[in-house]
């Protein structure tokens, strides 16, 4: 009697601590369907190597929030059509790295993950396949485009993007037909160094209220999370010219990536296009901490602004604004001037933040399964209409035909200064930043520029300072 | 019987041990064992030795959010337990709608922090609009701006304590006390306070381990600007860890520091108060 009552007891016992056991790990995998499909990390090992052959389920981790959706729906005609599930999980904007570190740790690890240029990669080089002998390398059209260490390929660039100062050109068409304005220019093709550009700024903005328009250029955004169109975007601009200046680098970026220090030689020129930014804007100065991008693209969605800096990615902000008043044919970009001898023949940024890289910690059947959907995606009829036609990505592979284009009005406009004559790109140096904290501390030091709690010097010695301690960790 | 509960001691704890060993234990361990490493995820971790912890104190970030927290804490811990009292003093007395009252100074505690963060730094930067400048113009900004929204978060919570405590004062110390012609005052210094000296202790430390932990209302509200002289200690851990190249061994090591501060604190209160309420009792 008694040694029932104990194995009744015992198993209640079993029966509860499995319970609890089963509780805890239900709460560690969030998402509820890889739950279903794969309940626990034991059979995952398992499994893994049950099905050597074919993964049925891929784990790709998005980098940009704007266009989750649009990769939810590649990946349920992807599993249509291959029967192969690939799990998206988009990063909330600004945390790709938390998440992916606390994602890549699990059982489920992503398998398609983005490294954001030659510094992420240092972070992430244990986790990157080599992709040199891929499909999808062969189509690059530009190989140098891609993240190499040695003999291997590690990133794999998939979307070239464009930045420069947006401008609306039905505006400043109407300046030109002002009677009492105080420039000579009567087109934007005029426009082709800093002096000039800030000679018409500043009559614009003196010819506001006959312009209908706030001020000349949007809000420069410094609120926390916010400042990056400052801090990484042009900042590139006198760090590109610092780099270029270094002799005995192949190019820019290398010399930047061998830089233990900076002078913040070109600091002034970045002042003037900065001051240029924030003296003639449609909110004051010191206002300027509580501003937010989206606050700035819809100044410029609604004609309240003529200008604004940002890259081809901001087309789907400015027509999702409601309310939008400009015209798909007047958005044009202008390359950022910052009054070096060079500004003449200097185009817009033309570079990438956003490489792929495949998990080298999956098993072998996933990491094809992963390729094997990246090149769907960018070869395949269905997987290019999407790219070009929702993703609109200008995407760097020969898979693409002439006319499979991307339609949005900016894109095209990279295009055009990309092909125009004479006119050299400026690559995207930020890549070599040192780290995210050096961008803050940039953007910090920017905030309290405009709110006149520091000089101008002091910005560039916090600049400068910050570079090298940054860098110094990384060693 | 006493034989029974021994035999199956063990037996009825398991389940609870094993929860509290897989969510709290070895995650707390793995934690303290990866502030002495370098990684990137806890799966390739490197043994550096005491370095973290060099770096973390040579780190000037590390020692004003320190002396950030800290005045936090002691503006907080006065303000919020100074007007929880008064409001429970008050709102025990025979008023009209004082339930009313409770319920609506206990609810911005079921707020979210994040949420009161935004709200907040929205209502503040409504204000600060008329004087041309934003919650980021100065850290002095920040500070009392953390304040405002800690006290309007916490006190509701501390409140209901001491309501609960005073109601539990036996009314015929009271009414004696009255009979022997007592004041108010007198009422509250030599009665009131005294017994209620349990419920303090637990207020202040709440306060002070809520306030030393706060994370979430600080990202929200300030995110450290300007220059991330408003950050808190939690936030600047966050920082360390996820925003520095190679800081997450850093970012660990911080974050032990923190949990041993805290939690000598949060000791040395217990002891303190404990002995004055066997004093009063």
């Amino acid at each position: 009697m008694i040694k029932k009552k104990k194995i009744t007891s015992l198993l209640l016992i079993f029966v509860m601590a499995f319970m609890v056991f089963s509780a805890c790990q239900s709460q560690q995998v969030p998402d509820s369907d890889s739950t279903n499909q794969e309940s626990s990390s034991e059979s995952d090992s398992s499994k893994d190597v049950a099905k050597e052959e074919k993964a049925d389920q891929i784990y790709f981790l998005n980098f940009k929030p704007e266009i989750a959706e649009i990769y939810d729906k590649i990946a349920a005609d992807y599993e249509e059509e291959t029967g192969v599930k690939v799990k998206v999980v988009t990063a909330a904007s600004g945390t790709y790295e938390q998440t992916l570190k606390s994602e890549i740790a699990k059982s489920d690890p992503p398998t398609i993950f983005q490294v954001n240029g030659p510094i992420g990669y240092q972070t992430w080089k244990e986790y990157c396949l080599d992709l040199k002998d891929t499909k999808l390398y062969s189509f690059l059209t530009d190989p140098s485009l891609a993240i190499t260490s040695g003999d291997g390929v590690y990133g794999m660039p998939y979307v070239v993007e464009g930045y420069g100062i947006i401008y609306n050109n039905a505006i400043v068409e109407k300046y030109f037909a002002l009677t009492d304005r105080g420039t000579e220019f009567n087109s934007m093709n005029e426009i082709n160094n800093f002096d000039k550009l800030k000679a018409l700024v500043e009559d614009m903005q003196a010819h506001k209220d006959e312009l209908g328009i706030e001020g000349v250029f949007a809000s420069t955004s410094l609120s926390p999370g916010e400042a990056w169109r400052w801090e990484t975007h042009l900042a590139n601009m006198p760090f590109y010219y610092e780099f270029k200046d270094k002799e005995g680098y192949d190019d820019s970026i290398l010399a930047g990536l061998a830089s233990e220090e900076i002078e913040f030689k070109y600091n002034q020129n970045y002042k003037k296009i900065f001051d240029l930014y924030i003296n003639n804007s449609c909110t004051e100065k010191a206002m300027l901490g509580g501003k937010s991008v989206n606050d700035s693209m819809a100044e410029f969605a609604l004609g309240k602004v003529a200008m604004v800096q940002n890259g081809n990615w901001a087309w789907a902000q400015i027509k999702g604004v409601e309310g939008n008043v400009v015209d798909e044919k007047d958005i044009k970009f202008l390359p950022i001037y910052i009054g070096v001898e060079e500004d003449e023949s200097q185009g817009i940024c033309v570079g990438t933040e956003n490489y792929f890289a495949i998990n080298s910690k999956v098993s072998e059947a996933k990491q094809k399964a992963s390729i094997e959907f990246l090149e769907w995606l960018f070869s395949s009829e269905k997987g290019k209409d999407y790219v070009v036609n929702e993703l609109g990505f200008i995407a760097p592979f020969n898979t693409f035909e002439e006319d499979e284009k991307p339609e949005d009005p900016l894109a095209r406009e990279v295009l055009n200064w990309m092909e125009k004559d004479g006119m050299k790109s400026v690559p995207w140096v930020f890549a070599v930043f040192p780290s995210q904290n050096f961008k803050n501390t940039f953007a910090d030091a920017l905030l309290e520029y405009v709110q006149d709690n520091i000089q101008w010097e002091e910005v560039v010695e916090r600049v400068i300072e910050s570079w090298k301690v940054e860098k110094a960790k990384g060693e | 019987m006493n034989k029974y509960m021994c035999k199956y001691f063990i037996i009825f704890v398991l389940p609870t041990l094993t929860a509290f060993l897989l969510s709290f234990l070895i995650p707390f361990i793995l934690g303290v064992l990866l502030s002495f490493t370098e990684f990137t995820s806890i799966i390739d971790a490197k043994w550096v030795g005491i370095n973290n912890y060099v770096e973390a104190f040579s780190n000037r970030e590390f020692v004003n959010a320190l002396k950030f927290t800290v005045k936090i804490a002691i503006v907080t811990v006065i303000t919020v337990n100074f007007f929880a009292l008064v409001l429970a003093l008050l709102l025990t007395r025979q008023l009209k709608g004082r339930n009313i009252f409770r319920a609506i100074f206990f609810m911005p505690n079921l707020i979210g922090g994040i949420v009161l963060g935004y709200v907040w730094q929205l209502i503040i930067n409504g204000v600060l609009y008329k004087f041309g400048v934003t919650l980021s113009y100065k850290p002095e900004y920040g500070f009392w701006g953390l304040v405002l929204l800690m006290n309007w978060q916490m006190i509701g919570y501390m409140m209901v304590i001491y309501i609960a405590a005073i109601q539990n004062i036996p009314n015929t110390l009271i009414e004696a006390a009255e009979i022997d012609g007592a004041n108010w005052f007198q009422i509250l210094t030599n009665i009131k306070l005294p017994t209620i000296t349990p419920s303090i202790t637990i207020c202040l430390f709440l306060t002070m381990s809520n306030a030393f932990k706060n994370f979430d209302s600080n990202l929200a509200l300030t995110a450290g600007a300007p220059s991330r002289k408003t950050a808190m200690l939690a936030l600047d851990i966050y920082n360390t860890f996820y925003n520095t190249l190679n800081g997450e061994g850093v970012g660990q090591a911080k974050a032990v520091v923190f949990f041993i501060i805290v939690s000598a604190i949060a000791f040395l209160q217990l002891k303190l108060t404990r002995r004055k309420e066997v004093d009063s009792l």
